[in-house]
């Protein structure tokens, strides 16, 4: 395989392309218009078809038409247009449809900013939209860990049928990285039997989220969440580094984990344990991995390019065991790892309560 | 007779270096200054030979940073 | 001497952040001007896009608020419902008015709201770097429309003034360009036309003002006002297509 140097938002639609997909609905917005450029140019290349759409609610409408006759398909966006998205995705999620959902993430709330941010966290792993549905959310902190999430986001996706979120931010999409584009693990993925197709004359297909019976509305809701179950069971996935004699836990995810890692870095070279917990999928969340840590550390120190909304689920982890404690910047603005340095030694000196 | 006498004002450092008022000067007499660099980095626009200047504000009317201002005034000529 | 031509005070002098040779200068003073001379600047509220355009509240010195992409016209229905004696209007670009926006375009015009709109159509979607627009051209290139756009694929370019002038409460409705001087006198006739329309208590007016982009256009500013001159205004007549009896 050979290893090319390419740009964030490209490698999003390179490792696209090569996952199968062929479909992608989209809008300019900042930080990620270079996206939809490159499927401009590539899928006609190779048969596949790139649509702008009048607007981000009309491409997750195209989405969920494009999933329901059975393609592999994807949309993108930033913050605002997420926002937009949100009852497509809800209408995806209902009606089982598999799809890739990837937002590059900029400062808000409302027209916000257009530099890097972590403040949609509580959208893609909370809800976003309406109804008990979740999305899978996969958080890459590189180049290439981004190529091979997006590969194997469509894979879930089809396995599990329902949408998959990659979760990126403004540096992610905008910076350049070697790459080396790589296929996920085998699945076996069932056929798409259920998706409209004018090849099974068998029986019409329906695709739909409308039970207007409560009993057949809590039996599909009941049906989704064996399904979530299953996800959780099989798809959670973490990264942990010098975890196990940390005297201080830091966590964070995407971009900002790598800033930590520097930290992590200089914490140690000064003599003082500190190690990471690297959430990969943000849902379903590796509760797990905190509360057996919680046993052996002191503290945990989340950092965040937000207000403090990944913490939430940190604490849900940690359980009370230890204390947890909040780091980070908002609005576009990138930690600096000194900082991080900082706050750590002063948790470990008790001079924060 | 009538004569038109014109002044165009060019608050040169609010100049982008668009030349669009070049283009639309009847006499011809806007040219931009590529002796000068102005605060922003551009060669600002400027007058060759204000005599000429009909004081007509198609300049000012096309310049997207109102950078010109234009007077004018109507002196009687003797025969 | 007298003075034939100078800034406005409903301009800020502040130097707008426009490329070079960008027509929004010219049609911010332009509704600056008139805002002036009707003497309705203390009066006046406008509603910013998302677009090139969204900081036009450092520019003109009046009331603003910020919209989301494409709902202005509903945001100035809010404000024109609950201040009827102000004069509000929104100024947006091609993505913001007929891509996102068209829902709400068009039902503030099929409600008459009395708002005013300044539409500048420059066929392409200028901040976000170049992309096709739902005004760009037959063959014209954009960043998404890398050969040029195709019929087949995408269909030819909407005009938004002829579609508005077909309800019934669109009491003003004109398409002008700001590509040459005595073009620019008549587009501020326009814009004026369409102030009253809606000080009289007419309707709903909108002003579309054929503009360039020599960045996404890839041409210099003078070569773009010919781009305009030879192919926009062939597809985009100049043309008014609706007007209230009364208005003078």
């Amino acid at each position: 395989m050979t290893i090319e140097f390419m740009k964030g938002n490209e490698v999003i639609g390179a490792a696209a392309i090569k996952a199968g997909c062929r479909y992608f609905f989209g809008y300019p917005i900042t930080p990620q218009s270079e996206l939809p450029e490159y499927m401009a140019r590539e899928l006609p290349k190779v048969g596949g078809v790139f649509l702008q759409a009048e607007s981000e609610i009309a491409a997750i409408n195209m989405v969920y038409g494009a999933s329901g006759a059975g393609a592999r398909v994807m949309t993108s966006s930033s913050s605002p247009g997420i926002s937009l998205k949100m009852e497509g995705i809800s209408y995806i999620a209902g009606a089982e449809l598999p799809c890739l959902i990837v937002n590059i993430v900029r400062g808000g709330p409302g027209l916000g900013g257009i530099q890097p941010a972590q403040s949609d966290y509580f959208q893609a792993v909370k809800g976003g939209g309406h109804g008990d549905y979740r999305l899978v959310v996969l958080a890459p902190n590189s180049i290439q860990e981004l190529s091979d999430l997006v590969m194997e986001g469509f894979d879930i996706a089809d396995q599990y049928r329902n949408p998959v979120m990659i979760l990126g931010d403004g540096m992610l999409g905008q910076m350049m990285e070697a790459v080396e584009f790589r296929e996920p693990k085998k699945r076996n993925l069932p056929p798409k039997n259920w998706a409209t197709s004018l090849n099974n004359t068998s029986s019409k297909k329906i695709i739909n989220s409308l039970y207007i019976q409560p009993k057949d509305l809590e039996n599909h809701n009941l049906r989704l969440h064996k399904k979530y179950e299953e996800i959780k069971k099989n798809e959670t996935k973490y990264e942990k580094l010098e975890t196990d004699d940390a005297e201080i836990i830091l966590t964070a995810y995407g971009t900002t984990s790598r800033i930590v890692s520097n930290a992590i870095r200089s914490l140690r070279k000064e003599g003082i344990k500190a190690g990471i917990i690297r959430p990969i999928t943000l849902w379903p969340f590796p509760y797990k991995a905190y509360e057996e840590a919680a046993d052996r550390t002191k503290a945990f120190l989340t950092v965040e390019m937000s207000m403090g909304q990944m913490i939430e689920d940190v604490k849900l982890g940690v359980n009370g065991k230890k204390p947890v404690y909040f780091c980070g910047r908002t609005g576009g603005m990138i930690p600096d790892s000194s900082d991080i340095v900082e706050k750590a030694k002063k948790i470990l000196g008790g001079e924060i309560q | 007779m009538a004569k038109v006498k014109g002044l165009a004002l060019f608050d040169e450092d609010r100049c982008k270096g668009c030349e669009l008022c070049t283009y639309v000067c009847p006499v011809n007499i806007i040219v931009m200054d590529n002796k000068k660099i102005n605060k922003r980095g551009y060669h600002p626009a400027t007058v060759t030979n204000m005599d000429k200047c009909l004081g007509c504000a198609n300049c000012a009317l096309m310049c997207p940073d109102t950078v010109i201002k234009v007077e004018r005034e109507f002196v009687s000529e003797r025969r | 001497m007298k003075t034939v031509f100078e800034r406005t005070k409903a301009l800020t002098p502040a130097v707008m952040h426009y490329c070079p040779g960008c027509t929004h200068g010219i049609i911010h003073r332009l509704v600056g001007e008139v805002l002036e001379e009707l003497d309705v600047l203390n009066k006046a509220v406008m509603v910013a896009p998302v677009g090139c355009s969204t900081f036009i509240y450092d520019y003109i010195n009046c009331h603003t608020q910020q919209a989301a992409h494409g709902r202005a016209p509903a945001v100035a229905t809010g404000i024109k419902r609950v201040l009827p004696e102000s004069v509000v209007f929104t100024y947006q670009g091609d993505g913001d008015l007929a891509s996102i926006g068209t829902a709400e375009i068009v039902h503030a015009a099929m409600r008459g709201e009395k708002i005013t709109v300044i539409f500048v159509n420059n066929a392409i979607y200028g901040m976000t770097g170049g992309q096709v627009a739902p005004t760009t051209l037959e063959g014209q290139k954009a960043s998404t429309a890398p050969l040029g756009r195709d019929k087949s694929h995408f269909g030819m370019p909407i005009r938004m003034s002829e579609m508005l002038a077909t309800l019934e409460s669109a009491t003003f409705v004109e398409r002008v360009s700001v590509h040459s001087p005595s073009n620019i006198r008549k587009a501020k006739s326009a814009i004026k036309k369409a102030f009253v329309n809606q000080i009289s208590g007419e309707g709903f007016s909108m002003v579309e003002v054929l503009s360039t982009c020599p960045t996404n256009w890839k041409m210099t500013p003078i070569r773009a006002l010919e781009w305009l001159e030879d192919n926009m205004i062939p597809y985009y007549p100049l043309i008014n297509l609706r007007n209230p009896k009364e208005v003078e």
